[in-house]
Order: structure tokens, then sequence, then C-alpha cells
């Protein structure tokens, strides 16, 4: 049974903060996509297409019959544990300092027997549930799980190396003025966050909801506008060394294109928030983020990210919205880089309509507040770094995997279709 | 002496004190909201060039951003449909004296402290004038309402229905363009008209009217509690923005203080 992780204690001041150190790095360019599906929280095999033999770890080749053809395939995530040990010694200095440790053989029910880190609560011959997650490297690994749900199963030691639990953790959330981050305050709070700085922007002008925010467990209310560098900094200055999670809910969207409106005025406010706003809370947050990646139970470990899924493709309905998204993606990339190597995640939801007042004339299915703040809770719980929301999103995700190019056309003539 | 000697000798002497009448551009102070489908005023914003950084070792500047109607700023003619095709009537065509004038000051801040949508008219005006005189031709009207002492959401007053703040009503607004002829009208506000004054007759009575007849605005003013009801030259030029519809300036107010 895992015994329930305790409040951390406050953090002794003479002591130096423990830098991140890093599991095994490298990987073959095969095995990224591994690492891709397992971002995704997803557990895949390479499936010979001649034998139908699974395989693990990536290889060139089946080993069954020495094919080419090995595709990548979502596995069956059932298995039996078949053997296990517990490292009390390492020459990687990340598996020292988290002595001792366990790892297992897993005799996975899609075929192949795998080692796999394992779960405290899993003993020999018990059955198992897989799964693919990103580790501290970033890289993908497999964890054996328990197959059904035991007390406090979340908190154990092993498994938050890869997740991004809130629960004891201290969370920026950076818009609290709509309902998407009031409802993801409330379900902070729900899922133990220690403490939830809402920014608020402009709080000379009064917001629905503002009262009942105020009273959320936890909650506490801080100046923030991400369009203003000094507001940004400020906050920043006070918070910033216990900022664990950092929850980017600021949006500014206007449905049109560049020819439905004169001027540059609405694009640049779209960008000033969904793209500059990033960049800015990137460059006062993403430092100390960095450098408190293994600061223990409440080590920083996420940045959550939502983004329009039209960031992957332009919708020409919201056109100049859909690139300010684009850009915001791309930058969102440029994180995960520079955080590479802290074991802070990168946590990007690509979401489907809203339902909100900017895109009120789309018709459903749509993504409620409350859907999306729930989503982001399961993302960190999970320590998933790629989610695709809602109906739509799920969509347009799949189509732009399969081919950009169809899924462009798509978005793009399919308005000059319905137009005439 | 010359006059003009004799002004700078009693400015730097104490005789006349210098009021600034401005408050400090802050990312965080309130400007006018529109209705969200309409363009929106910018906010006041700062970003470093350097500070005797990499970026520029020896030396700190900044680029700064925002709207013709951004903090303590003037109303020129052409803000308003009504002032469109008026001559001069952008900030850089104004003829500059209209920027050193005199400046009358009622005192509105016992009735805009009872009612939050108190409505100046012709009548309190001349009650006014019964007490300090007639208001001069070409001379600055300002209506002290101390609104500027308020901070927060207290200033715009923002509730479901709008904002909720002091102005005047479109009869004072013609009672000082038509028997008066002043030359502008100033608020501790955020704009010249009341919170509610989408709903006079006409709209905005403020912006309506004295554009259309050429008069200028200025907003967010504050130290009016400073100034005589008579007596004080207010110095108010904006920047020489070509056809500015408006500009944030410093807004000085010269106070004599010889008297006692």
């Amino acid at each position: 049974m895992t015994e329930p992780l305790r409040k951390p204690p406050r953090k002794n001041p003479q002591v130096r903060t423990v830098l991140p150190t890093l599991p095994p790095f490298s990987r073959s360019r095969k095995a990224m996509a591994f690492t891709a599906a397992a971002a995704e929280g997803r557990f895949v095999l390479q499936v010979c297409a001649e034998c139908a033999s699974a395989t693990y770890p990536a290889r060139e080749l089946c080993p069954k019959c020495w094919s080419m053809h090995l595709e990548w395939r979502d596995a069956d995530t059932g298995g039996r544990l078949i053997s296990e040990t517990t490292l009390r010694t390492s020459i990687n200095t990340y598996f020292r300092e988290r002595m001792p440790w366990r790892i297992g053989t897993v005799q996975l029910r899609a075929g192949p027997t795998v080692l796999a880190h394992i779960h405290g609560d899993v003993m020999r011959n018990d059955e198992v549930r897989m799964i693919a997650r990103t580790d501290k490297s970033g890289q993908g690994v497999l964890m054996a799980l328990p197959a059904k749900e035991t007390p406090n199963m979340a908190d154990d030691r092993q498994l938050r190396e890869l997740t991004c639990d809130p629960k004891h953790r201290r969370v920026l959330v950076t818009d609290g003025r709509t309902e998407l981050g009031q409802q993801t305050a409330r379900a902070l709070a729900s899922a133990g966050a220690s403490r939830i700085f809402v920014g608020i922007a402009e709080q000379w002008r009064p917001y629905p909801g503002s009262d009942d925010l105020a009273a959320v467990p936890g909650v506490e209310i801080m100046p923030l506008d991400v369009t203003d560098t000094i507001s940004v900094n400020e906050l920043a200055g006070e918070i910033g060394g216990k900022t664990d999670i950092l929850v980017n809910t600021a949006e500014h969207v206007r449905p049109g294109g560049t020819l439905d409106r004169d001027g540059t005025l609405t694009a640049r406010n779209e960008m000033e928030t969904n793209y500059f706003g990033l960049l800015r809370l990137m460059q006062a947050f993403a430092p100390g983020m960095r450098a408190r990646g293994a600061d223990g139970d409440n080590s920083a470990c996420a940045w959550v990210n939502l983004l329009s899924v039209y960031a992957l493709a332009n919708w020409p309905q919201f056109g100049t919205t859909s690139a300010s998204h684009a850009a915001a993606y791309s930058l969102s990339h440029c994180l995960r880089g520079e955080l590479a190597g802290s074991g802070v995640k990168v946590i990007n939801i690509l979401f489907g309509p809203l339902e909100e007042s900017w895109r009120q004339s789309l018709p459903p299915p749509k993504v409620t507040p409350q859907k999306l703040a729930a989503t982001i809770v399961d993302a960190l719980r999970q320590g998933i770094e790629s989610v695709a929301l809602g109906p739509v999103a799920e969509d347009v995700v799949r189509r732009w995997k399969e081919d950009p190019a169809v899924l462009e056309r798509e978005l793009t003539q399919l308005q000059a279709g319905q137009a005439s | 002496m010359t006059v003009l000697h004799e002004l700078a000798n009693a400015i730097a002497g104490g005789d006349i004190e210098t009021v600034d009448l401005t408050h400090t551009l802050d990312p965080d102070f309130p400007v006018i909201v529109l209705p969200p489908e309409f363009g929106q005023c910018a906010r006041f914003r700062v970003e470093e060039i350097s500070a005797y950084d990499e970026r520029g070792p020896g030396w700190y500047w900044r680029n700064f951003s925002c709207g013709e109607h951004t903090g303590t700023h003037f109303d020129a003619p052409v803000h308003w449909i009504s002032g469109k095709d008026l001559p001069n009537g952008s900030v850089d065509s104004i003829p500059p004296d209209a920027f050193v004038r005199p400046v009358c000051v009622v005192d509105c801040s016992a009735e805009s402290a009872a009612d939050e949508d108190f409505l100046l008219t012709p009548e309190f005006l001349v009650a006014w004038e019964k007490r300090h005189g007639l208001i001069p031709a070409n001379s600055w009207v300002l209506m002290r309402t101390d609104w500027s002492k308020r901070s927060g959401a207290a200033y715009l007053n923002m509730r479901e229905d709008g904002a909720h703040t002091p102005g005047p009503s479109g009869d004072a607004v013609k009672f000082l363009i038509d028997e008066r002829n002043v030359v502008g009208f100033g608020t501790e506000t955020v704009g010249t008209d009341a919170g509610q004054a989408v709903h006079l007759s006409p709209p905005h009575p403020a912006h309506y009217l004295f554009h259309g007849a050429g008069k200028y605005g200025l907003q967010c003013l504050r130290n009016l509690d400073r100034l005589p009801p008579t007596g004080a030259i207010l110095v108010c030029p904006p920047l020489k923005i070509k056809n500015g519809s408006g500009s944030p300036l410093r807004v000085l107010a010269l106070v004599d203080r010889s008297k006692g």
C-alpha cells in the first residue's frame, strides 16, 4: 500500500536547492516514435506487417522474421510481472539520488517481455497495467501499475517522477477573469493543489464570478496582465520561486479573417496575449522553474499551454486567432527545448471550439470550460504532454497526422464551398 | 522688467505655484472601456530597449506605446464625428494659444459624492457665477468632482448597466458653448461625458456638442482641489501628432499664491 504523500515541509533557506539530474537520455531515432506516443499517453509497440509479432524496444527489423515492415500500433496494456528487483546502487546520478528503485520484467499480453519501472503496489506474479510516459529526460519509458486502483496510488514515489500531480503543489493560473480560469482554479483546488495563484488583469474592471473565485480554498488573487511586461516580471519576482505548475489560461480571440475588418489592431491584440503573453511568461517564470525541477515533493514540474487546435492549420473563420495560436504552438516547442533537462514538462492541450462568448455562433460540439479544466488536471495527474480535447480537435489532429496538406485544403476550401 | 520676466521670477520664487494636474502614465491606470465588439483604447505599455546591460551598457531607455486617449489626455475636435470636418481640428493644427488660457474650476465634489450620476446643469453654472463672476470667453472650464481620489474599480465605477460617473448635462454644454464661448472643458473622470451619457440626448453631449463647436476636452485630471475657482492659468499642450484625435499630455496650472 502506498503511503499518502505528506505536505512538503517549508524549504530550508540554508540548504542549496537540489539540481535536476536526468535518467538516461539517449534514444535511437526509431525510438522517438515511442516517446512521441508516450507524450500523448499512448502505449505503442512495433508490430511486424508480415508475421504480426510485436517487438520492444524499438528495432529496425522484425527480430522474428527479419522483415523491415514494422509499424507502430497501439498495444494491449495488460501483462504480468514475472520478476522484480530493487536497485540499491547505480552509476547514474539520477537513480543514485533516488535509491532504492524497483524495476521488473513484465510479460506483455501483446507478446514481448519488457523491462519496466514498477509501482510500489505491484508484486511478483501480479497482473499489471502498463503505461508509457515521458520521464524527466523527456524520453518514453514503461511503468507497470497495479491492474486495479490501489489506495493513494498516485503518491507512489516512482510514479510521481513521471507525472505532474498538482497535489501539494503551487500553481499559477494566469487569467482568472474568465469562466475557464475560474473553473481551472476550482479543479486544481479539488486536486489538492496547496496554493493557487490566480492572475487578474485590470482589477479596475469588475468581472463575473470574482467573489466566488476568491472563496475557492487555496486561491490567492494576484495582479497579472500577460500583455504587460512589467506586470509579468513583478509577479515572477514575487512568486516565481514557488510556482511549481503554470497554467496559461489567458486568451484573446476574435472571429474573422484578415478581410473581415480593417487594420491590424485585433490581430495585434491576439498576438499580445496569445504569443507575446506566452513569451513574457516564459522569460519571467521559466528560469525559476527550470532550476527547481528536482526541488522535493513540490518541485516545479509542468507548464500548461491551452491552444486552439487551429494552431495546426489555419481556419479562416478565426483566421488571425488561428495564426496567433500557431505562433504560440511553435513557441511552446521552443519552451520544451529550453526546459529539456530540467524535468519540467510542457503540456499542450489543443482544444476544439470553446463554449464562450466569442465563439458563440459556432455549432456544437463544443468544449465547456469545465471540461477543459478537468482535462488540465487529468493531463497533470497522468503526466501527459499532448492532448487533443473535444471531437473537433480529435478530428483535426487525426487528419493533421494523416496529411497536413490535405487538412489545410479542407479547412480553407470548405469555407468557400459553404459560402457559394 | 517685462511681464514675462515677472512671471518667470514669480514661478521660480514660489509666488506662482505650478500645480501638476496629471496622473502618472501607468500600465494599470484605467482607460475608457467600450462594448467589446468595438475597437478599444490601447493601455499604456513599456518595453526596455536597454538598461545598462548587454543591450546598451551605459544607458537606459525604453519604448512606450499607448492610445491617443490613454491616461490624462486631450481631446481634439476631430475625435468626434460632429467635429470631423472642422478646420484646425486635430492636435497638430490647433492654434497653440488655446493651450495656455485662464481656467475656471466648478466645484461639484459634494454633489458627486452624494450622486455618482450627478449632472452639471446650466442652473448650477449660473449659481457658481453668482459667487465667482461670469465665466470669461476663451477660458477653460474644469469640473471638479474629486473623482481622481478614487482608485481601483471605484474609478470607472462600472456596473452591468455601464459606468456611473458625473458629467455635464446637454444643456450645460450648450450654455458653455453658446452663452460663454469657452475654449474647452475638462474633468477628473475617464471622459468628459458622464458615465451614463449614452442615454442623454444627444448621446455623449460633451463629445458631440463641444467638438462639433470646435471646443477641446481634457480628462483624467487630478489635483483640481488645489486650484482656486478663478484666476489660475492652464497650460496643456498635447503632443503634435499628425492628424491626431488627441494625446496624452502633462497638464499644469499656474496659481497665484502671492495674496496668501
